[in-house]
């Protein structure tokens, strides 16, 4: 059963930690990605671009309608993802409480959709 | 197969067993939705056949066995018109299982454990764990629960529907969780009981039958509880706290509906039995090691309360430490609340009434129309009766059901 795990933090926090603090963050998400690497659980993973430079495009009546920023402003902000494997919901939670940004921010836990 | 067999013995078998022959089928045919039909239908088999033939000497087994059956059946058909992965994997591994399903009791315990923890599931709403729990657990019709919870049938389908979706599509385990976890899990499930309880325990009239039903609901689930995960002092601790309110049912209303308050109840009305057996659960709860749980605490002041043979015999210094040690371990405001109206009556309503001013200042409470109605009690002890009046009327304000502004009204009118 494949999850998506999508990662939400308030992008002017994380900008508020400072070098040093963005530092101590990166190492802990490559320590996490290792561990679901070597567990056979990561299947892929990204983190984005902050939502400054999103760009939402919608077509209606035909019109291909591109505005700036992100389809809803909200406190915390979309800001990468994991697309793992696991057994069963509880395997599925029980990673992404191991997401670094899962102690400032939440994360979203998504079931993939199977055809058939 | 035992003889006879009316319809009202089949109903009371299933309403009986209806829980844990679902909880089996759940397990063997993987599927919440696909059990509960396959459930349906097994029922409906033994309607028509035992009061023919007798009520079979198992009924448990035989239901599994029927409702197994009738899911294979059903996905074959399924098989037949959509052909679908999903399908040929469920029905080959519903075959597979070719042994015949564990019959001994605790094969079922453990089923009953699984599905509550399901329905319990922290993934699930709130209100979701109760439906669900009430549904499927219990054994209650959709339209029991819709009505016990002042919705209509509709929309309680419907939320049960989606639980049942989620727990499908997002796969929830049907598994007792970890030893690591299941600690938390067990204070969930009996977050759930506990809701059940006090929903049928909140209205007070006691003429609406329903609502006594849903207390009864909860305890049966805690005794469930208590029975497969014996000397756990959480659940020792909230069953013991809802037999010993429930044992004073018959006592607190009028059969107008009109509140009849601790003080003023008929001792000889509480159930006595209920009452023992609910404190020697308690003293079993605190005899446990380690932090003792907030259910048995406060279970230990239900018994301190349902065991003095007059009001004024009540050990109140006693339940003033018991508040003491849940202001500790547990603080509320609610518990800042009962703690002053206990101190009240080892100290004096002055001291009771610093405290509970304490509470109002840290702007607690605000919607509570227990705060104001326990501010005008003690200012009426005090003799400051303008102030009394008024705070009667604050709490008569904010006060949600009828028979609570019948009684306030009752003590404002009485002080004029």
């Amino acid at each position: 059963m494949q999850y998506l795990l999508l990662i939400y933090d308030n992008e002017a926090a994380v900008a508020a930690r400072g070098e040093a603090g963005m530092a101590e963050m990166m190492t802990e998400y490559r320590a996490f990605t290792q561990s679901i690497v070597q567990g056979g659980q990561f299947k892929a993973g990204d983190a984005l671009q902050p939502t400054a430079t999103a760009t939402t495009v919608r077509v209606r009546g035909g019109k291909t309608l591109t505005t700036d920023g992100p389809f809803a402003e909200t406190r915390e902000q979309l800001g990468g993802y994991y697309l793992i494997e696991a057994k069963d919901l509880d395997e599925a939670t029980a990673i992404a409480a191991r997401v670094p940004s899962a102690k400032f921010g939440s994360i979203e836990v998504r079931p993939v959709m199977v055809y058939g | 197969m035992s003889a006879g067999g009316s319809g009202s013995d089949v109903e009371r078998v299933f309403r009986q067993e209806a829980g844990r022959v679902l909880a089996t089928l759940i397990r063997l045919v993987g599927d919440f939705e696909l059990a509960e039909e396959a459930l349906q239908e097994a029922f409906a088999a033994a309607v028509a056949q035992w009061p023919i033939s007798g009520i079979a000497a198992s009924p448990r087994a035989w239901l599994v066995n029927v409702g197994r059956n009738k899911a294979i059946d059903r996905l074959r058909r399924q098989i037949r018109f959509r052909s679908t992965r999903r399908d040929l994997a469920a029905e080959a591994a519903i075959a597979g299982q070719a042994a015949p399903p564990d019959e001994s009791d605790d094969a079922f315990g453990d089923d009953m454990l699984r599905l509550i923890f399901t329905c319990c599931h922290p993934a699930l709403n709130a209100e979701a764990q109760v439906a669900l729990t009430l549904r499927a657990v219990c054994g209650l019709t959709t339209q029991a629960v819709a009505r016990a919870f002042l919705v209509g049938e509709e929309t309680m389908a419907q939320r049960l529907v989606r639980a049942k979706r989620k727990i499908r599509e997002a796969k929830i385990p049907y598994e007792t969780p970890s030893p690591s976890t299941l600690d938390d899990r067990v204070e969930g499930v009996l977050a759930v009981v506990y809701l059940v309880f006090t929903e049928g325990y909140a209205v007070t009239c006691g003429t609406d039958l329903m609502r006594q039903d849903l207390c009864h609901e909860a305890i049966r689930l805690g005794r469930l509880l208590d029975g497969l995960l014996p000397a756990r002092p959480a659940i020792q601790g909230l069953l013991a706290l809802m037999l010993l309110h429930d044992a004073r049912r018959n006592a607190r209303a009028t059969p107008d509906g009109d509140i009849i308050l601790l003080e003023g109840q008929d001792r000889s009305l509480w159930d006595k039995t209920q009452i023992d057996e609910g404190s020697a659960l308690v003293a079993q709860a605190l005899r446990a090691p380690g932090r003792p749980s907030s259910y048995a605490v406060q279970a230990a002041i239900a018994a301190l309360h349902a065991r003095a043979p007059r009001h004024e015999a009540t050990d109140w210094p006693q339940i003033v430490g018991l508040y003491e040690v849940l202001r500790r371990l547990y603080p509320s405001p609610v518990v800042e609340l009962n703690h002053a109206v206990a101190v009240s009556m080892v100290d004096g309503p002055a001291r009771a009434l610093d405290l509970l001013d304490a509470v109002a200042a840290r702007g607690w409470l605000r919607e509570y129309h227990l705060l104001p109605a326990a501010r005008a009690d003690l200012l009426g002890r005090l003799g400051r009766r303008e102030e009394a009046k008024e705070a009667y009327r604050s709490a008569i304000a904010l006060a949600r059901l009828e028979p609570e502004r019948r009684l306030l009204a009752r003590r404002l009118s009485e002080l004029s």
